[in-house]
């Protein structure tokens, strides 16, 4: 493995965040990184710098200045309007040849998941994903990096001491955005496309954006989920009218995907997504261990069952016996309008 | 098509058991999976196998016991089987293992597709596939929801993204990393229970594989755990709540506006 002598680690300053955009807007993500890359580069004495690749994502940069970064990297090029993995990776490795930041984070997406494990193996450095913690350690100076593994039942702290830059993708909604300032300015430095970066170009076809905001749920609040017990199609819509009257996504157990009520991208648990929301509003889900580790992460779980002892209203912080058909309809007249 | 499907053995969730003081999943005493992802990439390959032609070779890296996932896969109809054993690869991170799985792809040659699932269930890191990928400096697609089209050249596929998903062309050899609702994997056949007792599973250590030693294993590998402990614990009383369908309403509007949700 090729290592680093502390000469050549000492080369290696600030911290990075790679920005996530979508549809020509900076992500939620994005800002909630550059609060965390604040704290640790003045820990570190260092500066926030963040990197932002796409098209059209100049106008961008006042944006990233205003939630903390002191400067930005701007690659603006027509190549990069689609996400290719392979050039942004190329792009990236570059960049960091180039300014040799100390830390680099960026979002636990599918994107971020897709593109930094690429960029960790061509640097040779270390990359941990899905942090929820990160922390300098005040002896070495090296990151700390804090994660869940096996679903969430047991966390690790990984540290990578003799590679540089120290990689780690943090999850949406795990780190507070900062408040932005607005009128607060960055350097803007300006990066082209190299001809090399595009020698791997697959060709994006189509982008589908959904309009259902109810699938987005890394980005959730509050998720409302359905189980066995929702009986159907029309029992989810329900579930959609609560989640839209919370201004939340909705969430699915394996059964209910299965049964074909509801599409994949909604299942919640060890074959679906991971969420960590602060409000889990499980009905007529009898909670599966399976469906346990994707959820029990969440700060406040709702159970809604007709029967008090499944496992769900057994680990639930709340649990409410009853017929949710019943319970949710009421809930949603009791909500105040916005 | 020459397709190798990199395939993992984890502790299985299905019998585990909760805590009810902490309210987590006991660890303890439990058996060992395919990870469950890897069914799909199983699926995919034997189906792309069976329409184009070609071959479907399994490879794992584990203890001398992760045969057993590799056995499971022939069951289903794998063609063969490789698995990577020898101390060298042990404490190996993602970086590590991504290295010891692309030179045995290397080794394999004329590999035109790497399939994988979207992550593994026990480390949920989902950073082995893209990471084979930059290792043979292939091409990669994550994610993959449906494949839509395969050429000689390539194929079309979709990937899942949070927000919806894209369409792309990725040309072969790729490295692609599926998603569970890409298919509906098979159980296996009594003919492919049969053959998978009788298969002999070759074990390739790093000399078989032209790996650099000190690429492989905890030495190989940047990251290092320092420690490890379990999550803060859930508070283990359970609010229970019971009444008419108003009553219980009123109950939980008020839970949510202590969360200030509404």
């Amino acid at each position: 493995m090729i290592t680093l002598t502390d000469i050549e680690r000492s080369a290696y300053k600030n911290v990075w965040v790679v920005a996530e955009v979508l549809a020509g807007n900076i992500e939620a993500v994005t800002h909630e990184l550059l609060g965390a890359a604040r704290e640790l580069a003045d820990a570190r004495g260092s500066e926030v710098w963040a990197v932002v690749m796409g098209s059209g994502v100049t106008e961008q940069a006042g944006s990233l200045a205003a939630f903390g970064a002191d400067r930005v990297v701007v690659v603006d090029d027509p190549q990069l309007t689609d996400f290719v993995d392979e050039v942004e990776a190329e792009v990236l490795v570059r960049l960091i040849e180039k300014h040799k930041p100390e830390i680099l984070i960026c979002g636990a997406t599918t994107r971020g998941r897709a593109l930094i494990p690429r960029v960790a193996v061509i640097t040779n450095c270390g990359l941990t994903a899905d942090c929820t913690g990160l922390a300098i350690d005040s002896d070495t100076g090296d990151l700390l990096q804090t994660r869940p593994a096996f679903g969430g039942n047991i966390m690790a702290t990984i540290r990578c001491s003799n590679h540089r830059p120290q990689m780690a993708t943090v999850r949406p909604r795990v780190m507070a955005a900062p408040d932005a300032q607005e009128g607060r300015q960055a350097e803007i430095i300006t990066e082209p496309l190299n001809q090399n970066d595009t020698r791997q170009l697959k060709k994006i076809l189509e982008v589908f954006h959904s309009d259902e905001t109810a699938v987005n749920l890394a980005d959730a609040d509050v998720i409302v989920a359905g189980g066995r017990g929702v009986k159907g199609r029309e029992g989810f819509d329900l579930l959609r009218q609560l989640a839209a009257r919370l201004g939340g996504a909705v969430g699915a157990s394996r059964a209910a995907v299965d049964a074909g009520w509801i599409p994949y991208a909604h299942q919640v648990g060890q074959t679906g997504q991971t969420v960590q929301t602060k409000v889990y509003i499980a009905c007529g889900i009898s909670g599966q261990i399976q469906h346990l580790v994707g959820m029990q992460s969440s700060d406040l779980i709702i159970a809604i069952d007709k029967d008090p002892d499944t496992p769900l209203m057994q680990m639930a912080d709340v649990a409410v016996v009853g017929d949710l058909f019943e319970i949710v309809p009421e809930l949603i007249r009791a909500i105040p309008k916005l | 098509m020459k397709i190798v499907v990199c395939i993992k053995q984890v502790p299985a969730t299905n019998d585990a058991k909760i805590d009810p003081e902490t309210k987590r999943i006991i660890r303890e005493g439990l058996k060992a999976i395919l990870n469950p992802f890897d069914t799909y990439a199983l699926e995919e390959a034997i189906q792309l196998r069976d329409q184009f032609g070609g071959e479907v070779i399994a490879l794992s890296m584990g203890p001398p016991k992760a045969e057993a996932v590799l056995r499971e896969a022939i069951s289903l109809g794998v063609d063969s089987a490789i698995l990577l054993s020898d101390r060298a690869y042990g404490g190996s991170d993602t970086w590590a293992t991504s290295y010891a799985l692309s030179r045995a792809i290397d080794t394999i040659g004329g590999v035109d597709l790497v399939l994988c699932g979207k992550q593994a269930v026990d480390g949920d890191t989902a950073q082995v596939g893209p990471g084979i990928a930059a290792h043979l400096d292939w091409m990669q697609a994550t994610y993959v929801m449906a494949v839509d089209e395969v050429q000689d050249a390539g194929m079309t596929v979709k990937r899942m993204h949070e927000d919806g998903y894209d369409v792309c062309e990725v040309p072969f050899p790729a490295v692609m990393t599926v998603v569970k609702g890409i298919n509906t994997p098979r159980v296996p056949t009594l003919k492919g229970r049969l053959a998978s007792l009788k298969i002999d599973i070759p074990v390739w250590k790093p000399a078989d594989i032209g790996a650099d030693v000190e690429r492989l294993g905890l030495d190989g590998s940047p990251t290092r755990v320092v420690k490890t402990q379990p999550p803060p614990p859930r508070s283990s009383s359970t609010k229970r709540i019971e009444g008419s369908p108003e009553e219980c309403a009123n109950a939980l509007l008020h839970e949510l506006r202590l969360r200030s949700i509404v």
